[in-house]
């Protein structure tokens, strides 16, 4: 900063490029206010990114999505109990394991498809940001995506003899609401609707209604503390099934997030951890598990 | 001055070449006064995979924290009558560029061609990250440069008023 008066003493100039320099607005230089005056536009708004930072918190998806032209390979994985003792090596012998491939057909539609090992199920889901949300001008105070999944089971059943198709499906309706308070919290609601066609026992409802929250708290630039939690609303399932929860923490290296979690819950589609959780948290029915994904650009953006 | 002024920048390393766009620069330069500014909102740049976009707003560049980079100087060299002249005219450009909350003081030579009464400004420099905090972690130092090419295309519209006086020079009346 160049002052034009030479017979300033050196400590009042300093003062002053001191000021100047401190509010943005003030700006350096005249030229710069001028043209952060001419391009300020009162209407603009930003829209929040980085809710969470998959598109998977831990059993829940998040309202994130891959983004446009972009094929996320997820690979979810859960071990059995810790709990189970040393002669199952505390649960690392299990293995339940979920691949799936989500992509952004836009910025805001996904469509995903995922297998997982556990009743040998395939799941197909559309998931669709319906609102961002943003700061500035009429700011939006949460994010919402909808989420729908079906989901089939392929295993080969005893009895009855053979299941028609029908029977075999089972779906998932979810609005994920979330909102990030500051940069370091996060979090989500999730009002939910599975569908089941098929039910084991009279005691058990077809359709199981839950509220399930989810919160993530950065506690350095590139480690999160994740959560989330499904209450089942009384009475739709049998009484010996549990609300899911999950604690966890997302890793960051650059190129992928590694999430390690514990959950009381095996499965990892909705289907399986809303209504059909078992683990009793605090007894140690815990599932050590991880959620590993590797994005691919099918179509760069420029 | 421009308010969808093109910027550019290139990192080249062994593993990965990164490309990013932003065309919502704003720019106004000013001929006879020998000044010009930048503003270059953060969020705007565009990159080829979603994921490095996210990287770079979130981990590198902070852009809710630092949402603008901006530069403030004035020119060197510059010969506005000169401009009247028909093909590309060399100048240097010299002041102060903010980026990620640090400023630096820096010279870059830029051409300037005035072309149906519309000024384009071109400049091509390179800045390193690390002066400016940007802390690329340990993993994927390897992918991306020490030194990042950055380019700046601008197609100017002459402007009513003292801030660029580029109409005075060129128009007829």
């Amino acid at each position: 900063m160049k002052s034009p008066r030479h017979a300033v003493p050196f400590l009042f100039s300093l003062l002053v490029a001191l000021l100047a320099f401190a509010p943005a607005a003030q700006a350096q230089d005249d030229l710069l206010g001028q043209l952060e005056k001419a391009t300020a536009d009162p209407g603009k708004r930003e829209v929040v990114t980085a809710t969470f930072k998959g598109t998977h918190i831990i059993n829940s998806q998040s309202v994130e999505t891959p983004g446009k032209g972009t094929m996320a390979f997820l690979i979810q994985h859960r071990f059995g109990t810790l709990n189970s003792g040393a002669y199952n090596f505390f649960g690392l012998d299990q293995a339940v394991l979920r691949l799936s491939f989500e992509y952004g057909l836009t910025s805001r539609l996904t469509a995903g498809v995922g297998r997982s090992s556990q009743e040998k199920t395939f799941d197909g889901f559309l998931k669709y940001r319906a609102i961002r949300q943003t700061t500035g001008a009429r700011a939006v105070p949460v994010s919402v995506t909808l989420f729908a999944s079906s989901a089939i089971t392929t295993l080969k059943f005893n009895t009855p003899s053979e299941r028609n198709m029908s029977s075999r499906m089972t779906y998932a309706y979810q609005a994920l609401i979330a909102r990030k308070f500051s940069p370091e919290l996060s979090v989500q609601l999730m009002p939910t609707m599975i569908h089941r066609n098929f039910v084991a026992t009279p005691s058990e409802q077809n359709d199981v209604y839950a509220l399930g929250g989810a919160l993530r708290q950065k506690i350095t630039k590139r480690t999160v503390l994740t959560a989330d939690y499904y209450y089942l609303l009384p009475g739709n399932t049998a009484d010996n099934f549990r609300n899911a929860l999950g604690l966890g923490v997302d890793i960051e290296t650059g190129g992928h997030v590694f999430q390690l979690h514990v959950t009381n819950s095996l499965g990892m589609t909705e289907k399986f951890f809303v209504p059909e959780t078992t683990g009793k948290f605090f007894d140690g029915d815990l599932y050590f598990g991880f959620t590993v994904a590797r994005n691919f650009t099918i179509k760069p953006q420029i | 001055m421009t308010k969808t002024g093109r910027v550019t920048f290139f990192s080249t390393s062994i593993l990965e070449d990164i490309e990013a766009r932003n065309t919502a620069t704003a720019a106004v330069l000013d001929l006879a006064g020998g000044q010009l500014a930048f503003s270059v909102p953060v969020q705007e740049f565009v990159f080829k995979r979603t994921l490095m976009q996210e990287h770079f707003n979130e981990n590198y560049m902070e852009s809710n924290k630092y949402p603008k980079a901006t530069f403030s100087g004035h020119f060197i060299g510059l010969d506005v009558a000169a401009l009247n002249d028909p093909g590309t005219h060399s100048v240097k450009v010299e002041g102060d560029l903010t980026i990620h909350g640090v400023t630096h003081h820096l010279t870059v030579p830029a051409t300037l061609e005035l072309k149906n009464n519309q000024l384009a400004a071109f400049a091509l420099f390179s800045v390193a990250p690390a002066d400016y905090n940007i802390e690329i972690p340990l993993l994927v130092r390897e992918n991306i440069a020490k030194i990042v090419s950055i380019r700046v295309g601008l197609t100017c519209d002459p402007v009513g008023g003292a801030a660029a006086p580029v109409t005075r020079s060129t128009s007829p009346n």
